[in-house]
C-alpha cells in the first residue's frame, strides 16, 4: 500500500508524560481504509496511549498523526467523528439504552424521525432491538458491550478504536463477541484500531497485528506471519508457545546456519535477525513443530538428546516437558492422532525439527 | 415425584417447618446482634429519645391549671362563659379554697406565670393577691365573691374567668396556635393582634435564609469537589486537607473570627476604606444582619457539602466523559448532559445536609445576626432559657421537626432517598 491510500498514518510520533521517559518512542503506522488493526502488547508498552493520542485524548509530544490525509494534533476529541469502545463499556447510567444510542446523534442535530430510525438500526445490527428502553444496570456484561459497541458505529463513523472491549467478558462470551465485531467491521467497512493484551484475540480477529513493548512497535504484520515468522525474540516470546535455546551462530550459509548451543551441542536454524558467526542468539522454536518421530526428519539433520520430565493430557493434543540442552522447560505438543506416540516420564528420546522452522533471533 | 404431591409448608430433614427451623437458627444470631448493640441503644433511648419525647410532650401539655384549681375546674363547667355575667358565690368558694391550698403548697405563683403567657398581667395578680388570699379561711369566711373582687379587682373581671376556663383542659393546642402567631381564646382559635405576630415571620425567615446558604453552598462547592475529584491523588489530599482544616477548628473561634473580618472598623470594610472602594463614613453593613449569617453560616457548612458531593463525583468514572467527548459532544454539553445528571445524588445529599443544619442552627445566627438575621432556634433557645416559656418552645422545635421530616420526605418522593450518597 502506498503512502497516499493512508487512512490512519502515524509519523515519528513520540509521547512524554513527564518530560523524563518516552512511552512512545518513534511510531510510524500506515493504515488502508477498511483495515482491521490490533495493537497487541504487556501493559505499559504504549499501545493504549497511541489509541488515546488517535482519539485526541491525549497529545503527542512529538510527531504527526493524520487522519484521512489531515493532520489531527490540533483537532479537539469531539471533532474528530471518531467511534470508540471502552473497556468498562461506558454507558451512561442515567440514560437508557434507546438515549446512549441517541446521545451522538442529538449532538450532531440529527432530527427525531431520522435518529429514532437510526438507533432502531443500530439495535438491530447488535441483535438488542427490544432493549432500548433498559438502563446499562439491567444488561448483562454482554448485553452492555454490544449497545456499547452500538452506540460507537450509530453515527457511522469511518474510524472505530475499541480499547480492550472484551476485557470484562468470560471465556466464551468473548470468544461469541470477537467473532460479532469483526463480522460488523468487514461488513460495515469500518477501520477499526483495536487494542488488546490477549493474543488470541489479536491474531484471530485482525487483518494485521502491531506488537509493541517498550514504545516501539515491534513487529506489525497479518496474524500468521506474525506466529510463524517473528521478526525478533520479544514478538516469538509473546506470540504463542514458544520454546528458546542459547547459543551462539557458528556458521551461516545463505538461509541456513548452524548454531553452537551453550552445552555443546549444535543445531540447524533459519538466520533472521543475526549477521555472522560468533554473534550470540536466542533460537526459538514452536512446539508442535518439533518433531520426534526420526522417520520424518532430514537424514542430515540435527538432533538434540532430550529426557521427558511431565506429560500433559489436553484432550486435542498431548503435551510434554522435556530436559533439553540445559533447558527444562522445552514444551513440544503433538496432535492426539490415532498413531500418536504417548512417551512417559523419564524417557529418553531424540528430537529435531526443519531448519526454517527455527529461527535464529538476537539474543 | 414428591416433591410435586406435597403441599404445605417446606419441611427440613427432622420435619419442622423450614421457616421454623430457620428462624430458629437465626435467633440466636439476632440476639447477639442486639447483645451488642444493647449499651448504645439504652444510652440513646435515656439520654435522647426519652427527653425529646417529653419535651414533644410539653408542646400540648397543659396539667397546671385543672391539678392546681380542682374544685375551681369543676365549677367552671357550669359556667357559661358567653353569659357575659361573672361566675357565682359557689365558684368563689371553691376558688379560693383551691388557692388557700396552692399557697400553702406556693403552686400559685407557677399558675400565675402560666396564665401570664396568655394574659399578660395574670402573674402579678396571682402575686399579689396571693398574700392577702392566704389569710382567708375557707371554711368560716364566707361568702367570698366580695372579698375576692375586693383583694383584686381582677376577681370581677369577667375576662379573667374566661381564660382560666379556656386553658383550663388538660391537653391544649394554645401553644401550637402561639406558635403559629394565633391564640386560643374562648371563641376559638384566633390571629394574635398585630403587634403580637413575629413567629410565622421567624419561621419563613429561617426558611428563605437555609435555601439561600444551601444555594450558595452548592454554587461554591461543586467547583471544588469536581476538582478534589480530578486532581491528581496528592494535590487532592492536599486541597481536601485545607477544606476540612476549618472543620477542625472550633465552632465559636470561626464565627467570631467573622466577627472581626465583618464589622465595622473590621477587616473587610477597613480594607475597602484604604483601597478608596468605600467611603469611611459610608462603612458596609455586612454583620448583626441577614448577610452576615448568610456568610457565617455558608462558610461553616460548605464541607457538608463538599464532602458528599466530593465522594460521589469521584465514583464517576473520566471514560464517561471521554466516550460523550468521542461521539461528538462539546465540552459543555458533556458537563451538562453527562457529568451534572451523574453529581445530582451528591448535590441532593449535600443539600438536604446542610438545609437540615442551617434550619436548626442556633449559635451563628446569635453571635452574628444581630435582631435581623436571627432564626427560629434563636427564639426557641430564648423560650428555653429567659422566658421559660417551655412549653412554647416545645411547639416550635415540634413544628421545626415537622418541617424537616416534611421536606425529607419531599425530597425522598422527588429525588429518592437511595439516590443520596454520603460517602
Amino acid at each position: 500500500m502506498s503512502n497516499d491510500a493512508a487512512f490512519v498514518e502515524f509519523q515519528h510520533v513520540q509521547k512524554s508524560y513527564d518530560g523524563e521517559i518516552l512511552v512512545v518512542k518513534d511510531l510510524n503506522l500506515s493504515m488502508p481504509k477498511g483495515e482491521f488493526l490490533t495493537m497487541l502488547g504487556p501493559s505499559g508498552s504504549g499501545k493504549t496511549t497511541c489509541l488515546m493520542m488517535l482519539a485526541g485524548f491525549e497529545t503527542a509530544t512529538h510527531g504527526e498523526i493524520m487522519l484521512d490525509g489531515r493532520p489531527i494534533n490540533n483537532i479537539p476529541p469531539h471533532k474528530r467523528g471518531i467511534g470508540m469502545v471502552f473497556q468498562n463499556y461506558a454507558l451512561f447510567p442515567h440514560m437508557t439504552v434507546a438515549e446512549n444510542l441517541s446521545f451522538p446523534l442529538e449532538v450532531r442535530n440529527i432530527g427525531k424521525d431520522a435518529r429514532e430510525e437510526k438507533v432502531r438500526r443500530a439495535l438491530d445490527m447488535v441483535q438488542m432491538g427490544a432493549f432500548g428502553s433498559r438502563r446499562p444496570a439491567q444488561l448483562s456484561g454482554g448485553q452492555q458491550q454490544r449497545i456499547a459497541l452500538a452506540r460507537a458505529l450509530v453515527f457511522e463513523p469511518e474510524l472505530v478504536l475499541m480499547d480492550e472491549p472484551l476485557g470484562a467478558l468470560d471465556k466464551q462470551l468473548r470468544e461469541h463477541m470477537q467473532f460479532e465485531i469483526t463480522r460488523l467491521a468487514h461488513e460495515l467497512g469500518i477501520t477499526t484500531v483495536y487494542v488488546t493484551h490477549d493474543q488470541t484475540e489479536a491474531l484471530t480477529m485482525s487483518d494485521r497485528v502491531a506488537v509493541f513493548d517498550d514504545g516501539r512497535i515491534q513487529q506489525l504484520a497479518p496474524p500468521d506471519l506474525l506466529y510463524e515468522e517473528p521478526e525478533n525474540s520479544f514478538v516469538a516470546q509473546f506470540i504463542g508457545e514458544n520454546n528458546t535455546l542459547e547459543g551462539v551462530i557458528k556458521s551461516i550459509n545463505g538461509d541456513e546456519c548452524v548454531v553452537a548451543l551453550d552445552d555443546g551441542s549444535e543445531i540447524d536454524a533459519k538466520p533472521v535477525n543475526v549477521h555472522a558467526a560468533g554473534d550470540r542468539t536466542k533460537v526459538s522454536i514452536r512446539p508442535e513443530r518439533v518433531e520426534f518421530n526420526k522417520d520424518r526428519l532430514h537424514a542430515d539433520a540435527h538432533t538434540l538428546k532430550a529426557t521427558v520430565k511431565e506429560f500433559i493430557y489436553m484432550g486435542d493434543v498431548f503435551r510434554f516437558r522435556l530436559s533439553v540442552a540445559g533447558n527444562d522447560d522445552f514444551i513440544i505438543k503433538t496432535r492426539n492422532a490415532p498413531d500418536a506416540i504417548r512417551l512417559s516420564p523419564g524417557q529418553e528420546v531424540e528430537i529435531g525439527w526443519l531448519a526454517r522452522d527455527c529461527r535464529a533471533l538476537d539474543a | 415425584m414428591t416433591d410435586a404431591t406435597q403441599s404445605g409448608p417446606m419441611l427440613a430433614a427432622d420435619g419442622t417447618p423450614l421457616k421454623k427451623s430457620l428462624a430458629r437458627s437465626l435467633r440466636r444470631r439476632k440476639l447477639r446482634a442486639l447483645a451488642l448493640i444493647a449499651p448504645l441503644l439504652l444510652f440513646v433511648l435515656l439520654s435522647f429519645v426519652i427527653p425529646i419525647v417529653s419535651m414533644l410532650f410539653r408542646s400540648v401539655e397543659n396539667g397546671i391549671v385543672s391539678q392546681t384549681l380542682p374544685l375551681t375546674v369543676v365549677e367552671l363547667q357550669n359556667w357559661d362563659a358567653e353569659s357575659g355575667e361573672l361566675p357565682d358565690e359557689a365558684l368563689y368558694a371553691a376558688f379560693a379554697k383551691d388557692m388557700v391550698a396552692a399557697i400553702d403548697a406556693k403552686e400559685h405563683t407557677k399558675l400565675g406565670s402560666r396564665l401570664n403567657y396568655e394574659q399578660t398581667g395574670m402573674s402579678s395578680m396571682f402575686r399579689q393577691s396571693g398574700r392577702k388570699i392566704k389569710r382567708l379561711d375557707p371554711e368560716a369566711d364566707a361568702p367570698f365573691k366580695e372579698k375576692l373582687i375586693e383583694i383584686h379587682d381582677g376577681w370581677g373581671d369577667v375576662n379573667i374567668w374566661r381564660v382560666i376556663k379556656t386553658h383550663a383542659v388538660p391537653i391544649t393546642n394554645g401553644y401550637f396556635l402561639n406558635a403559629v402567631d394565633m391564640q386560643r381564646t374562648p371563641e376559638g382559635a384566633q390571629a394574635q393582634p398585630e403587634d403580637k405576630r413575629i413567629l410565622i415571620k421567624l419561621f419563613g425567615r429561617t426558611l428563605f435564609m437555609s435555601l439561600i446558604i444551601t444555594g450558595s453552598c452548592i454554587l461554591l462547592a461543586y467547583p471544588i469537589s469536581y476538582l478534589l475529584a480530578n486532581l491528581p491523588m496528592r494535590v487532592s489530599n492536599m486541597l481536601m486537607i485545607l477544606v476540612l482544616l476549618p472543620f477542625w477548628t472550633s465552632l465559636l473561634v470561626r464565627t467570631s473570627a467573622w466577627k472581626v473580618m465583618l464589622q465595622q472598623q473590621g477587616v473587610i470594610n477597613e480594607t475597602l476604606v484604604w483601597l478608596g472602594f468605600v467611603a469611611d463614613d459610608a462603612r458596609l453593613v455586612i454583620i448583626n444582619n441577614q448577610f452576615g449569617t448568610i456568610i457565617a453560616m455558608t462558610h461553616i457548612l460548605l464541607p457538608f457539602m463538599i464532602l458528599p458531593m466530593y465522594s460521589v463525583m469521584q465514583t464517576i468514572p473520566p471514560t464517561y466523559t471521554r466516550a460523550a467527548k468521542s461521539m461528538g459532544a462539546t465540552n459543555w454539553t458533556t458537563f451538562w448532559r453527562i457529568y451534572f445528571p451523574q453529581s445530582i445524588p451528591g448535590i441532593g445529599a449535600g443539600s438536604i445536609l446542610v438545609f437540615i443544619l442551617a434550619i436548626g442552627y442556633y449559635i451563628t445566627p446569635e453571635i452574628v445576626g444581630g435582631t435581623k438575621g436571627v432564626f427560629i432556634s434563636n427564639r426557641i433557645a430564648y423560650h428555653i432559657s429567659s422566658s421559660l416559656n417551655w412549653g412554647l418552645a416545645a411547639a416550635l422545635g415540634t413544628i421545626l421537626l415537622a418541617v424537616v421530616l416534611l421536606l425529607y420526605w419531599c425530597y425522598d418522593k422527588i429525588v429518592g432517598i437511595d439516590n443520596v450518597k454520603l460517602g
